[in-house]
């Protein structure tokens, strides 16, 4: 997917949205910080998620972090792929590295994401 | 260099039976394997060398310096193993302190638990301890038991909260999720210590508890921590200590006074039990007024006839059989019989003292993480180096050809390419200069030579590992 189109957290998830669902992965920003990912794990299809609620975790040579339901939602799809080869997310954190995909989600929630342009500045802050 | 199996030679033995001294018995078929156990079969000389050899790669701080941030990897002395050693202590069997019957053959060892206990309590300005837990985390989850304990006894149902500062030690969230709590972070300021607002935002009525580590993992003191004491209070949550850092205050501040009501201690850190080669640890416990009632049992106490054993009746119950791991609590108690309350403080003034110097030699050639002084260890970012293409990693591995033990790397997380040097009060300066002098050297490469440091380490029998692999694609069968 095309990051400029994308909406963005503080904590570094991407999502966007596609044919009814919002994809929901991990940033390059996010990538490049934890270094190699080696593990990936998802949530379930069909499991209710809040916003800001754990909702999958990744694990680098570095580090282990929680990733975070951007908005609210259902999980409609996982990428089983990315579990296996976890290096997806360090090559194309925006494309086949995506994570998961909610339905049901609030507009609005999604609407008050950061932009592109917004997340990149909060980036440089860091 | 070859596996022990590989050495492996058919019919090759160390060891001849003693000839047979009783009467022969025909074991059950059911209980022995088909085939022999596919053991490597060595002599004598090959099972020495081969353990020999490997005793010199290996690395520890009897042999070279150990600067691992957050790990407190001090000298071990050879006293507290002199102690340890002592028939007395090193052959009791453990059961001995299960009886009553069997308490008057133990005295020693219940009086080296209670004193250990109370020196505990004393410098932890606590009103007791508690040597059970076997380790940091186990200490942690301890003490979580314990404020829990103490919401139950209350009914405090409401109360299913912990706030945990993103600068607290890392295990801090495990802990309090192991012990069935909802975890809420805390972020820091900027200047690298709690965000006193944010917490206080957070402190409703619904928290239990509040664990902090002080100082905390940026080796920075927590300026308002009586604050946070006093608020918390305020809502009936209680404030726990992680003792990972008291190497940095240990004889000049108590965690009591500052308001805390429950510490952990790392035996295997502040008070020199050996450590990072598996231990064993031991992460002693002590309690404030407020959660005596519920300490893990049974107690030592002193009474006319001794050292007894005491149920408690509100106990949580016990953290592990015994007294924890004894033996490590006989050399902390060595250690602390060694340095005496008046000696003590001078740990924490040399440890402090050391990490400042470091920190002053280091922090123009490296981004200083942090303002001002440090406590007992000092955190350097490596971002103008990443830069140039060398990471916090790079520097650690170029660290290895030169002869040292790489500092803490990417931790804490709140610090971009993180580097957390922490010397301890057992380094001299002539040390910590030739740590200082390799790490200028390395600096100095990044901006001349940097493509250099990019397969380091080349000088160790095992050069840059693959660690994707080495995390994905584990092998843990031997040759056999």
């Amino acid at each position: 997917m095309n990051p400029e189109s994308l909406r963005y957290t503080m904590d570094h998830e991407w999502v966007g949205e596609q044919n009814g669902l919002c994809v929901v992965g991990i940033t390059d920003y996010a990538q490049e910080q934890l270094g190699d990912v080696t593990y990936v794990e998802l949530p379930k299809v069909g499991q209710r998620l809040k916003r800001g609620e754990e909702a999958a975790v990744v694990e680098s040579v570095k580090a282990a972090s929680d990733v975070y339901a951007p908005l609210s939602g259902e999980v409609a799809e996982i990428n089983e792929q990315v579990e296996n080869e976890t290096d997806l997310v360090n090559r194309d954190p925006y494309g086949r590295g995506w994570f998961f995909k909610l339905s049901n989600y609030d507009s609005a929630e999604y609407a008050e994401l950061m932009t592109y342009t917004a997340y990149r500045a909060f980036c440089q802050g860091r | 260099m070859e596996l022990i199996y590989e050495k492996s030679r058919s019919g090759r033995r160390a060891v001849a039976l003693e000839p047979l001294d009783v009467p022969e018995a025909e074991l059950n078929s059911e209980l022995c394997r088909p085939a022999a156990a596919p053991l490597p079969e060595v002599s004598e000389l090959d099972v020495v060398r081969h353990f020999t050899l490997l005793s010199q790669r290996n690395y520890g701080v009897d042999s070279q310096f150990y600067p691992l941030g957050s790990c407190t990897m001090k000298y071990n002395p050879k006293v507290s193993e002199l102690v340890a050693a002592h028939p007395g202590f090193a052959t009791l069997h453990p059961h001995l302190s299960s009886a009553k019957v069997y308490e008057p053959v133990c005295q020693g060892a219940l009086e080296l638990v209670f004193e250990t206990e109370r020196m505990l309590a004393e410098i932890g300005g606590m009103q007791a301890g508690c040597l059970q837990p076997m380790a940091g985390a186990h200490g942690e989850l301890a003490g979580v038991l314990l404020i829990a304990a103490y919401h139950r006894d209350k009914g405090n149902t409401h109360k299913r909260t912990i706030l945990i500062p993103d600068s607290a030690h890392g295990t801090n969230p495990a802990s309090a999720a192991m012990a069935g709590f909802e975890v809420r972070e805390i972020p820091s300021t900027p200047a690298g210590v709690m965000d006193f607002d944010k917490l206080v935002e957070a402190l409703d009525d619904t928290v239990a508890g509040v664990m902090m580590t002080c100082p905390n993992t940026h080796g920075l003191f927590e300026p308002q921590v009586h604050e946070v004491a006093e608020r918390a209070h305020a809502v009936d949550a209680l404030l726990y200590y992680d003792g990972a850092n008291l190497n940095a205050i240990v004889g000049k501040c108590r965690p009591g006074d500052l308001g805390f009501d429950v510490m952990h201690f790392n035996l295997h850190k502040t008070f020199a039990t050996p450590h990072g080669m598996g231990g064993p640890g031991s992460g002693a416990i002590a309690v404030g007024e407020r959660l005596l009632p519920y300490l893990p049992g049974p107690r030592v106490v002193k009474s006319a006839d001794g050292y007894t054993l005491e149920t408690i009746p509100k106990s949580m119950g016990r953290m592990a059989a015994f007294f924890g791991n004894f033996l490590i609590a006989v050399r902390a108690y060595a250690f602390l019989r060694y340095y005496g309350g008046d000696g003590l403080p001078s740990v924490a003034d040399n440890a402090v003292l050391n990490a400042n110097y470091m920190f002053a030699r280091l922090r123009g050639a490296y981004q200083a993480a942090f303002e001002g002084t440090c406590m007992h260890e000092c955190l350097l970012s490596a971002v103008r180096q990443a830069d140039k293409g060398i990471h916090a990693l790079d520097i650690a591995k170029a660290l290895l050809d030169r002869g040292f033990h790489a500092p803490t790397i990417y931790f804490p997380l709140t610090v971009k390419e993180c580097l957390m040097i922490e010397p301890t009060e057992t380094e001299s300066k002539e040390t910590m200069d030739l740590f200082c002098d390799a790490m200028l050297e390395i600096a100095q490469l990044v901006d001349v030579d940097p493509d250099s440091l990019h397969a380091a380490p080349v000088t160790l029998p095992v050069s840059r590992l693959d660690e994707v692999r080495a995390a994905k694609d584990l092998n843990c069968a031997c040759l056999a």
